[in-house]
């Protein structure tokens, strides 16, 4: 169907718009999987960091915390 | 009729057994995602052939459509879990809400912005302020007015509930989008897809929109569980559950007993 790569990046003259288009998508959905993907270790490393800190001052601690 | 297994559904409001049924789910949603977005893409770009009409250009229809559903989709879920969260103070039902905006932002945001790229050369311009281009927008504003209410107010509670007025209020702008090329006269193309004719395109065109549709809804189920469960996590820190999920601590050796206030929090805000 293509003649090509440059003939399928051309798409026939409507290549800034198609692409525009995929790589917005590709750029939007990247950031949104990484951005949580890092919220979620930070969430990770507050919860061991909290569970540490509880433990310590806690009465009832005798097996070494978390992480 | 005795034999149908029984799911406990209301289990997995708990937010333990929610925590463990993210933690099973997300890999198979992400991985069914990217094979459909594969299959999608492969299809809408090797095997549909080009429009009579706009050439190439009408490629980028595979992800214009499903990511102005997928836009109004979530608005609606949104809404549902926050009429859930209004009425029955269900915790859980504001965290999915929550976690759903986000996506549904993200999905609004890109079909104007693959509208606007696919307007130009097809209508020659990039925007107008049509009945369905105006609403949608709207549609992205409400979204980002959610977040917005959720993230201001210095009380969790309070930002929660006014966030979820706003998503219940705002749910009329959805049939307003979705009927918008019916009731009105607009620039913008009647509906490609409807539940009564046969699709009026080729067959590849339709598999490929398809294929791309299914992917963006994996990719949402994916995307919005995580988050709810990150949310859950988040919201309740040091609750009890948190750490036996997380840290794999047991009652005995934390000191915490099973039946400690933690472990409701998500479920009820009534105290």
């Amino acid at each position: 169907m293509w003649d090509g790569i440059g003939d399928f990046l051309a798409m026939g003259g409507h290549g800034p718009w198609v692409w525009g288009s995929y790589g917005a998508a590709l750029v939007l959905f990247l950031a949104e999987v990484l951005l949580l993907a890092r919220r979620r270790q930070r969430v990770y490393r507050m919860i061991r960091r909290r569970a540490r800190a509880a433990g310590m001052s806690g009465p009832s601690m005798n097996e070494g915390g978390g992480a | 009729m005795s034999a149908r297994p029984r799911i406990r559904w209301f289990r997995f409001s708990s937010p333990p057994a929610f925590h463990a049924l993210v933690d099973r789910l997300v890999p198979w949603l992400w991985g069914g995602a990217a094979l459909l977005a594969v299959a999608g893409l492969y299809v809408g770009f090797f095997v549909a052939p080009p429009d009579y009409q706009q050439g190439n250009s009408y490629r980028i229809m595979f992800l214009h459509v499903p990511t102005a559903w997928m836009g109004m989709f979530l608005y609606l879920l949104m809404a549902i879990y926050a009429i859930i969260h209004l009425a029955w103070r269900v915790r859980l039902a504001d965290v999915m809400a929550r976690s759903l905006a986000p996506t549904g932002a993200l999905m609004t945001a890109l079909a104007l912005w693959t509208g606007s790229l696919w307007g130009a050369p097809t209508w020659g311009t990039y925007w107008v302020w049509d009945a369905r281009l105006t609403s949608s927008l709207i549609l992205l504003f409400l979204f980002l007015g959610y977040l917005a209410l959720h993230a201001a107010a210095t009380d969790r509670e309070k930002g929660g509930r006014a966030a979820s007025l706003l998503a219940i209020v705002g749910v009329v702008n959805v049939p307003i989008i979705y009927f918008s090329v019916k009731w009105w006269n607009t620039l913008h193309q009647g509906m490609s897809v409807t539940a009564t004719d046969a699709p009026s395109m080729a067959p590849s065109m339709f598999a490929a929109l398809l294929l791309m549709t299914l992917a963006c809804w994996l990719y949402a189920a994916a995307i919005g569980l995580r988050r709810a469960q990150v949310e859950a996590l988040e919201r309740s820190a040091d609750a009890g559950w948190v750490r036996r999920v997380m840290l794999g601590e047991t009652d005995a050796g934390t000191g915490q007993h099973d039946g400690d206030p933690g472990s409701a929090v998500l479920e009820r805000g009534r105290h």
